[in-house]
């Protein structure tokens, strides 16, 4: 045996713990996880059955983690993991699931698949069985500090675009500020008008705030690619920037899996809470809107539909926070069939979107929303993730469709009463 | 008197019930202590939502097909429902069996001033209607694991093995009650050996879900409730 499948199956015998063993024990291989996949849904190719995705860390579970399972390897009739498989399984646990839980919401047995799935992905690295872009972008943000690169230039150049279109100063590494704001590397190369919508939005709501140059970027590459030292050391760094400022609250920016990574598996992967609170941007306007301190002009009278991502929504229960919102912005708001919980994912997420390899499948996988957004035809899709954002355009234009896509924060903003 | 099926029959109902039964209690136990042992990690991160009572809630309402799903998978919503409804219902209030269940749990001996810890039979008509419905559901459903690719992709010897051992008591206790066909007393003896054959498979299948279930649901329901996310 390599020396690298042995170290992805050690990775893999760390991810077993009593949720999977329960899982596993309670599958009828009833088919109804494929049913709720977009990857089966779209092209209904039973490879892409989920619960079939997770079959490697189920033989391992089999053979060494139930007395029938022992007795029978001793006969030698349970099979063990060869590299071939691992090979095999690449694609399965990366570019046919983008971790969006639409499985693990319809199991009649109660699997959470979509957990095992990111339990999966840490064997799978561990072996070198990952796809090429999500190791580099996890070297480059080890390196620079960004999985797109060193971002500081950029960075200190939108915060003076922002300044100026604002005439509100950013003031950086300011100590004992309300909130320390982060940002995904999309915004910050994308979408960086979120930063004078936030600088807006909080003046008004006189709440004050910083952005630290030690920690700014909140994406992790770790929990796509699975990599738990990898995404440990990004939680830090936010974590040791945050607490050095003393701030009450870090915003965690709209970026689906960037709030996974921050606000439920951070604490567990540096082994303690934080000193602050992680709070969603959407959240926290929902937040402000409740107390009175965001206050709204006018709406938009275009038709409206909201996309949810898979991270925020369904894996994190923010659902109502930007319904509230678009409410208050949105003159003629309809949804799509499925919004909310059971949102059909955008096909980008959990690394298959920077995953060339998924290309063609993505874009097969895409249609979907593009027959639910084509039912309703709005003039603007409004979503609340950056990646979901960048996803939904790159998509629209592959299947030729002429439909604007908004950041909730900065369509917040645009209506926002601060005269 | 001299029907040699007696014989058999009471070793069915003697030594070979017991055999069944400590394989079938000991076994079960040694799979939930197996799960159990392996333990899950404290979740560090502060608390949004109940877990625990998201957990509670979610063994329930699983229960129920998501709205949109029955349409992509009719029949294994549907069969599955009337299977394991028919199953209950044929094995919880069958006359015979609720007797065999007081006499084997021992509730009218643990408790005399009871009288009786028996609970009302359902009809003849009930009982056979559910057993053949469930009968029914089971070849629709072997029909669809034969048929539809996902499934057929997914099943194992696990899932016919279970499938034959599930449909065998409900068909042969259909015969032995109706007296269809050969000897009844024979009959009733296959049917026990059959429920026997089922008790000793269970802790090393796919029926352990009926155990199982409970405890991933619950995982499910609290991971997700813990976020404040529906489950």
């Amino acid at each position: 045996m390599s020396a690298t499948l042995e170290r992805g199956l050690n990775a893999l015998r760390e991810q077993i713990d009593a949720p999977v063993a329960s899982f596993f024990s309670s599958c009828v291989s009833c088919g109804l996880c494929a049913e709720a996949c977009i990857f089966y849904r779209e092209t209904e190719d039973p490879k892409y059955t989920p619960i079939h995705k997770l079959d490697l860390l189920r033989r391992l579970w089999k053979k060494e983690y139930t007395l029938f399972g022992r007795v029978a390897s001793m006969f030698g009739l349970m099979p063990s993991i060869t590299e071939d498989d691992l090979k095999e399984w690449e694609e399965l646990v990366y570019d046919s699931c983008t971790m969006c839980g639409r499985c693990s919401m319809v199991c009649p047995v109660g699997n959470d698949l979509t957990m095992m799935i990111r339990k999966m992905r840490e064997g799978m690295s561990a072996s070198g069985h990952a796809p090429i872009e999500l190791v580099g972008a996890a070297g480059r943000h080890a390196d620079y500090g960004s999985p797109m690169g060193e971002l500081h230039p950029a960075l200190h150049a939108q915060i003076k675009h922002a300044e100026k279109a604002t005439g509100i100063p950013i003031e950086m590494d300011k100590s004992g500020a309300d909130y320390m704001v982060l940002l995904s590397a999309q915004e910050i190369a994308e979408f960086p008008d979120v930063l004078a919508a936030m600088s807006r939005i909080f003046k008004k709501a006189g709440i004050t705030w910083t952005i630290s140059n030690d920690g700014f970027e909140a994406t992790n590459v770790g929990i796509q690619l699975g990599n738990r030292d990898v995404a440990r050391t990004l939680v830090t760094k936010v974590v040791e920037a945050a607490e050095k400022l003393g701030v009450k609250g870090v915003i965690s920016p709209e970026c689906g899996h960037a709030y996974q990574a921050l606000r439920w598996e951070g604490p567990n992967l540096i082994g303690r809470a934080y000193d602050f609170e992680v709070i969603h941007i959407i959240e926290l306007l929902d937040r402000l809107r409740a107390e009175g301190k965001l206050t709204t002009k006018g709406k938009d009278m275009g038709k409206l539909t909201f996309h949810d991502p898979c991270q925020i929504n369904r894996r994190g229960g923010i659902n109502q926070e930007p319904r509230n919102l678009m409410n208050m912005v949105a003159g003629n708001f309809v949804e799509t069939d499925d919004a909310g919980t059971m949102n059909w994912c955008c096909s980008g997420g959990g690394g298959v979107g920077a995953n060339e390899r998924a290309a063609d499948l993505r874009f097969k996988a895409f249609n979907r929303k593009k027959r639910q957004f084509e039912k309703v035809n709005p003039d603007k899709i409004v979503t609340m993730c950056a990646y979901c954002h960048h996803t939904l355009e790159e998509q629209l234009e592959e299947h030729n469709m002429e439909i604007e896509v908004a950041g909730l924060t900065e369509l917040v903003a645009e209506y926002l009463d601060d005269e | 008197m001299n029907n040699p099926n007696f014989d058999l029959l009471m070793w069915a109902r003697g030594p070979g019930f017991d055999i069944a039964l400590i394989i079938f209690a000991a076994g079960i136990v040694l799979r939930i202590v197996e799960i159990i042992v392996l333990g899950r990690k404290k979740d560090l991160a502060p608390a949004k939502g109940n877990g625990v009572a998201q957990g509670i809630k979610t063994i329930f309402s699983r229960s129920i097909p998501r709205k949109g799903l029955v349409h992509y998978a009719p029949i294994t919503y549907i069969g599955g429902y009337i299977f394991h409804l028919g199953f209950f219902i044929a094995f919880f209030f069958f006359g015979a069996h609720i007797v065999f269940l007081d006499e084997l749990l021992g509730f009218s001996q643990w408790w005399p001033e009871a009288i009786s810890f028996q609970w009302p039979a359902f009809g003849r008509v009930i009982i056979e209607s559910a057993v053949a419905l469930a009968v029914l559901a089971m070849i629709a459903l072997m029909y669809t694991r034969l048929t539809d690719p996902v499934r057929r992709a997914l099943s194992t010897f696990d899932d016919y093995l279970v499938w034959v051992l599930s449909i065998l008591p409900m068909v042969t206790g259909y015969i032995a009650v109706n007296k269809l066909f050969g000897d009844p007393v024979f009959m009733l003896a296959l049917h026990i050996l059959s429920v026997e054959l089922l008790m000793i498979a269970f802790p090393f299948t796919k029926l352990m879900h009926a155990f199982t279930f409970v405890m991933a649901r619950y995982y499910n329901g609290s991971i997700q409730g813990r976020k404040g996310a529906e489950s």
